[in-house]
């Protein structure tokens, strides 16, 4: 005969082990590193361009994979069946039933599923801005939009919130309170030739003592079995008080313009959205007041909504100069540079009318004169570069600091050159 | 809430434990410890072990088994044993009490299993639970400490964890020492003896060579790369040792896993048929019982494999047919005698050898497939010509037969230090994007370049990774 012995269930045990808080926060660092890494890929994806933010998207996690050596595709396994087998039946797909023979099947298929995660977009670009920083506004002489801003410290209360409790001058109350106690004890020792009574020290302390949140069971006891336990007490506890603050933010506005024309096709259009959708979401990430115009134009321009600019295609001729006088028209109407900083980026496969290129290259100067940083982006997917006009080499005669323009060549330079657009204007200041 | 008590447990478990004896069955004492699904989940994670080491890989398993359970596309097991003395089973709380018996008699088995089969003998499960508790704190002990960092710890146990299943297979063989492994290769040198020595030319001594390292090709890569890059820091080399301990311990499992789950399931069938359970507990235990040891279809289920396996083996000896009778003779034992010195003398891939039959396959109707563009196709069945194949290709598969073989063939490859790896093709290619990701990790624990010889689709290529990263050519 064996010996059993069964352990009965312990609440307390349970919900004060988690065993493996540990390794899921550093299995889900190596998520967010793996994210990081791959960024530039991510963010190109077509599906993630234009939506919106709260969107949830399929990521491709690399990075966090256990790799071993393992069989391929062209490893046979052996099944089982209905009874009915013959020859030459379809069983399944190789992929996601093939992997090994039958025994380790349903791990290995959910583990080819999980490489993929759930983030919503938002979650997306934190991780994507977290180590990029908006240049630094300028300031202008009138600060008109206030923005809220929270977590401003003021002073300590008595009461609040457990996350705010200042347990360091928690702790310093106690002692304080403590050594009090002593004294007044030894006081009265010296009064009274009897012992301390400890009930004079209940008495003493008053309310019911909370304990730490860290304070187990066996080390209650333990203390219990000291001479003299002194706990917590309401009036130690000290929170820190936090108050919401308005905050005056310089006024900024983005003009974002964009090149809508027919030698525009799909392929470009597509990179010069996936380029402002960056910018934009930026912006929007690090500042609560901005304010963002789209222009879009052909042979014309008209400001255009959010929706439009990235949704609607067009067609026509191409001058450029349109769209940089209707930036213009824009700026002198509301957007008085003396009172706000302009940002503005232009996209375009720099397919000009040679007509244009004087007014336009005229129109670019003003810009930059009015612009705190003004780009120009050329959209010229691999290949197309050679017998087509560039925009490029009539801008290499604009000389003006804070003019600068980016070569995209595919989906991946998008990210490279958001960051050199970025980088341009810190070097100024 | 829960419906029984302890006593209950204890009551069904005086009544189990007798038909253990019965049986015959010879168990360690036994642990039962009630868990909730948080911590069934988290004894999953981590293998069962109750103080296991930290490392990512474990909080990503737990993510992925709680998202499953989750969303209900796995359940959650009913038993989790762990081969030590006593052994330590685990039992959901939130069970019914029909499941609580099932699982105990399921437990009793795998008990039974650990303390008699031979693969498990190098185990030592008496120190099973501190040992694991002493890797834990000699981890922790690396993470913690100042000029090491958890850092460098996890760079060494990702690239240790990946090549962990890469060593030797059968632990009951004993590995030889390098005084022996000399000797034998001298003895190996030698001409085989030949009675017409006089007519014959004599043959060539080829002397052995015995400064190569190593001297013979060498399963055992944690080990091998612990002991001989000397530029491995003691606390590198006790991971790999960590490691590579942890791996010995739960390849008996791996080797054992049909054979181990059939006992279990054929325990407990035989023990709930034998305890009589009251008429709704009995009805539940049929259904329980089904959903355990159904097939797969398309797959394999262990539980059901082994299971026929067992049952067809007892009645063999118990109930030979006439056939059988004229082809092997009157068996010379009973049933339950021959399924406890199976139990003992076997593991997967012997177990189906011997006892896996045509009828049974035919019955069961196993097929081999083979991929055929994005598509499986059956390739064999199991009819008069094709139960064979389909046996050997399910041998093949089981145990560590799923793990390919790599063997270190030189350490000093060129005199350049290069670690040569011979991977050992039995028609299954490696998988070229783990092979590569593998590699570095050899190359990153090794740190010097890394090679391995394979076949891919048909020719001989060499996998490299030195510092300028990786690259395969194949070889004439």
């Amino acid at each position: 005969m064996v010996d059993t012995i069964f352990r009965p269930f312990r609440q307390s045990e349970a919900e004060r082990s988690d065993r493996s808080a540990g390794d899921r926060l550093r299995h889900r660092q190596k998520i967010r590193e793996s994210i990081r890494e791959n960024i530039a890929d991510i963010i190109a994806e077509e599906s993630i361009i234009g939506k919106s933010r709260d969107r949830v998207i399929k990521v491709p996690i690399r990075g966090i994979r256990e790799y071993r050596f393992v069989y391929g595709d062209n490893a046979p396994g052996v099944g089982q069946g209905n009874g009915d087998s013959q020859p030459g039946q379809v069983v399944g797909k190789s992929q996601q039933d093939g992997e090994g023979a039958g025994t380790e099947k349903a791990g290995d298929k959910a583990g080819v599923d999980y490489y993929e995660t759930d983030v919503t977009l938002e979650d997306l670009i934190d991780i994507m801005f977290e180590d990029l920083d908006l240049p630094d506004l300028e300031r202008k002489a009138l600060r008109q939009l206030e923005a809220p801003r929270t977590s401003k410290r003021r002073g300590y209360r008595q009461v609040g919130i457990r996350i705010r409790l200042d347990k360091h001058r928690t702790v310093k109350s106690r002692i304080k309170r403590k050594f009090s106690a002593d004294r007044r004890r030894r006081n009265a020792a010296a009064a009274d030739a009897a012992a301390a009574d400890p009930t004079a020290l209940t008495a003493l302390e008053g309310e019911e003592p909370i304990e730490l949140e860290n304070e187990i069971e066996e080390g209650a006891l333990e203390t219990r079995a000291l001479p003299r336990r002194f706990p917590f007490h309401t009036d130690d506890l000290v929170y820190r008080h936090v108050t919401t603050q308005m905050r005056k933010e310089s006024n900024a506005v983005v003009i974002c313009i964009m090149d809508t024309s027919g030698s525009m096709d799909t392929m470009k259009k597509y990179l010069a959205r996936s380029f402002f959708f960056l910018l934009y979401q930026f912006i929007a990430t690090k500042y609560r007041s901005v304010e963002i115009v789209f222009v879009s134009h052909h042979t014309e321009a008209t400001e255009v909504s959010e929706d439009e600019f990235f949704h609607k295609g067009e067609s026509g001729g191409t001058f450029i100069s349109s769209g940089y006088q209707k930036a213009l028209d824009i700026i002198a109407e509301r957007y008085h540079p003396s009172l706000w900083n302009v940002y503005a980026f232009h996209c375009s496969d720099g397919d000009n009318f040679d007509s244009d290129n004087t007014a336009a290259l005229k129109a670019a100067h003003e810009l930059a004169d009015i612009c705190n940083l003004f780009g120009y982006g050329e959209i010229k997917p691999l290949g197309s570069r050679y017998y087509e006009s560039s925009m490029l080499n009539i801008f290499r005669r604009l000389d003006a600091e804070n003019f600068q323009t980016v070569l995209i060549e595919r989906k991946k330079d998008i990210w490279p050159s958001f960051k050199a657009f970025l980088a341009k204007d810190k070097q100024q200041d | 809430m829960a419906s029984w008590t302890l006593d209950d447990l204890a009551y069904w478990d005086a009544k189990i434990r007798e038909q253990v004896d019965a049986l015959g069955l010879d168990c360690y004492p036994q642990e039962f410890e009630l868990c909730n699904h948080n911590d069934m989940l988290a004894y999953m994670a981590y293998s069962g072990i109750p103080s296991h080491y930290p490392h990512w890989s474990y909080g990503k398993s737990f993510e992925k088994l709680k998202t499953l359970y989750e969303y209900g596309m796995s359940g959650l097991p009913y038993e989790m044993v762990i081969n030590s003395i006593p052994a330590l089973a685990y039992l959901m709380r939130d069970n019914s009490l029909c499941l609580h018996i099932l699982t105990i008699a399921h437990v009793y088995g795998h008990n039974d299993f650990f303390k008699n089969n031979f693969t498990f003998k190098s185990t030592r499960a008496e120190f099973t639970i501190g040992t694991f508790k002493a890797h834990a704190s000699r981890v922790r002990s690396y993470m913690e400490d100042p000029s090491i960092g958890a850092d460098k710890v996890e760079n060494i146990l990702d690239a240790a964890h990946a090549l962990s299943l890469q060593r030797r297979r059968n632990l009951a063989v004993k590995k030889l020492s390098p005084h022996e492994e000399r000797e034998q290769l001298r003895a190996n040198a030698l001409p085989p003896h030949d009675p017409f020595k006089s007519v014959h030319r004599r043959p060539d001594y080829v002397e052995p060579d015995l400064q190569k390292v190593p001297l013979s090709p060498e399963p055992d890569l944690l080990l091998f790369i612990r002991d001989h890059n000397p530029y491995l820091a003691n606390w590198e080399r006790d991971l790999l040792t960590i490691v590579d301990e942890e791996s010995r311990y739960f390849i008996p499992q791996i080797e054992t896993k049909i054979m181990n789950e059939g006992w279990a399931s054929w325990v407990h069938r035989e023990i709930m048929n034998a305890i009589e359970l009251p008429q709704e507990l009995h009805l539940e235990f049929l259904v329980r019982h089904n959903q355990v040891v159904r097939p797969t279809p398309g797959g394999i289920n262990p539980y059901h494999l082994g299971l026929k396996l067992w049952t067809d083996l007892k009645r063999r000896y118990d109930e030979p047919t006439r056939d059988e009778i004229r082809e092997n003779g009157q068996p010379n034992k009973d049933g339950m005698a021959k399924l406890l010195e199976v139990r003992e003398t076997d593991r997967d891939q012997s177990f189906l050898r011997r006892f896996l039959t045509e009828e049974l396959m035919r019955e069961m109707d196993l097929f081999e497939y083979e991929p055929k563009g994005d598509d499986l196709v059956i390739s064999k069945v199991a009819d008069e010509e094709g139960w064979r194949g389909v046996k050997e290709q399910l041998i093949r598969g089981v145990g560590m037969g799923s793990i390919p073989v790599i063997r270190i063939e030189d350490a000093d490859f060129g005199h350049k230090r290069t670690l040569y790896l011979v991977h050992d093709h039995d028609g299954r290619d490696l998988q070229l994007e783990n092979a590569e990701k593998t590699l570095a990790y050899v190359y990153r624990l090794w740190g010097r370049e890394a090679v391995i010889e394979t076949t891919l689709s048909g020719k001989r290529t060499l996998l490299t990774f030195n510092d300028r990263g990786f690259s395969a050519k194949s070889l004439k």
